[in-house]
């Protein structure tokens, strides 16, 4: 395994010192194609299939350093390290597809100075803005580019079509543009020498915890796709006797129990309804209860709403009452009535929040059954004090 | 063609509910709520006229008829 993991040492080393090569959109394409890139924003979607939707269109390019996720800090790290990568990403995207304007959009946690530094002499603006959850979904980048408050819009209208100044608009998580730059100077076959066939290349993690002594080294590792994640948290010092649950994905992620012998792919999360998604790993300590910490992450998510659709301004709040009580031993409260809520949520907003919340409220009931059933007899073995 | 629901501009008047039950209900607080597991339910062409008036009703415009 140590082989694997040496060989990840990618975004974040030394700077490459070979020139980023200029390609034609049709070579950029299908380079991209043969390397299986996907986005490493969360969505997951074939970048080449991103790319070839804007080609030929002059389009606006933004790149996605928003990192709203609070467990996530991987693009933080990756601009303070490596800004000249995610430049050179936006640079050759921006170059093969004609754009009109090169946008980096950096939100309130990312150090700006390097990335500053890095994009003098180049085409790309690098923006500012203001962060929230949400404000990293593409359609709420867009609006706030354009002035606008920076919330969703209603995703008839994609951004691909409609985005930025009007133009047809391609958004692009910074670790992408980044692993671009690496593409286009190393080729697919030196991309796809890690990771699974299906699943290529490295992700960037971050891998925290809700107990202090759960991890030695909780932070941000570049791991390769393909690992399996009890060898993600060995590397990161877990203690896995104390680990109760990982949340794979973040706030709109899924739990996957401690003992599950899973791989760190798409196919392979699958199996718990969760995805790499950011890279964002939440290790469950035992000492802390799961249903007060879903509740805890509940009532957050229903703070970020963007107060826009009936049902997530209405819903959220009473979810995360819901599970608050669940929370509390020997409350009387339903699953029912969580279930009941967590319906009235799912699949009815504007963008993914709903959504997000309903599969992460899901998840937690039926990976922590046994929990809740101990919760409904007035018991709990997490006790944290 | 489906019903779509413009989220962000609905507030819960309910007058797409009143004429087309067969597609929507309301929920707690009298948003539209789909009767079946689709997100954007199908419409058949019996129901196109109801669901071209349900459109025409709401009086923010949320509501649409998508391909």
């Amino acid at each position: 395994m140590s082989t694997l993991l040496t060989s990840t040492d990618r975004l974040l080393g030394p700077a490459p010192e070979y020139p980023l090569p200029h390609l034609e959109a049709p070579e950029l394409i299908r380079l991209v194609e043969e390397a299986g890139l996907t986005g490493r924003g969360g969505g997951g979607f074939p970048t080449a299939r991103k790319l070839a939707s804007v080609a030929g269109h002059l389009p606006v390019v933004v790149g996605n350093a928003m990192e709203g996720e609070p467990l996530s800090a991987k693009d933080a790290l990756l601009l303070a390290r490596s800004p000249g990568l995610v430049v050179d990403g936006l640079s050759l995207v921006g170059a093969a597809l004609g754009a009109k304007r090169l946008v980096l959009a950096l939100g309130p946690r990312i150090p700006a100075e390097p990335v500053q530094l890095a994009a003098r002499g180049t085409r790309v603006e690098v923006r500012l803005l203001p962060g929230g959850f949400v404000a990293g979904q593409e359609s709420a980048l867009v609006n706030l580019l354009d002035g606008r408050p920076g919330v969703p819009s209603d995703p008839r209208v994609p951004v691909f079509h409609r985005g930025v100044d009007g133009r047809p608009t391609l958004v692009l998580n910074a670790e992408t543009l980044a692993q671009l730059a690496l593409i286009a100077r190393n080729g697919a076959a030196w991309f796809r020498a890690v990771g699974t066939p299906s699943d290529p290349g490295t992700f960037l993690a971050t891998i925290s915890a809700t107990g202090p002594t759960t991890l030695r080294h909780p932070g941000v590792l570049e791991i390769a796709r393909g690992l399996p994640l009890r060898s993600a948290l060995r590397t990161a010092g877990a203690d896995l006797d104390r680990v109760t649950g990982v949340l794979v994905g973040g706030y709109h992620g899924a739990w996957v129990p401690p003992d599950a012998d899973v791989l760190l792919t798409v196919d392979d999360l699958a199996r718990f309804r969760a995805s790499p998604g950011a890279g964002v790993l939440l290790v469950l300590d035992r000492d802390t209860c799961p249903l007060a910490h879903a509740a805890t992450i509940a009532r957050y998510l229903a703070g970020q709403s963007a107060r826009q659709c009936g049902p997530c301004v209405n819903g959220m709040p009473l979810l995360a009452d819901a599970l608050a009580r669940l929370a509390s031993p020997g409350t009387a409260t339903t699953v029912t009535e969580v279930e009941r809520l967590r319906g009235l949520v799912d699949g009815r907003g504007a963008c993914a929040h709903p959504d997000g919340t309903a599969r992460f409220v899901a998840s937690t009931m039926q990976v922590f059954a046994a929990h809740v059933q101990q919760h409904l007899e007035g018991a709990c073995d997490a006790d944290p004090r | 063609m489906r019903i779509h629901v413009d989220w962000t501009r609905c507030d819960g008047h309910g007058a797409c509910a009143e004429l087309l039950p067969e597609l929507l209900t309301t929920d707690d607080w009298g948003f539209p709520l789909v009767t079946g597991d689709e997100r954007d339910p199908q419409v058949t062409v019996s129901l196109a006229g109801h669901a071209r008036r349900a459109v025409k009703a709401c009086p923010l415009q949320a509501l649409r008829l998508v391909d």
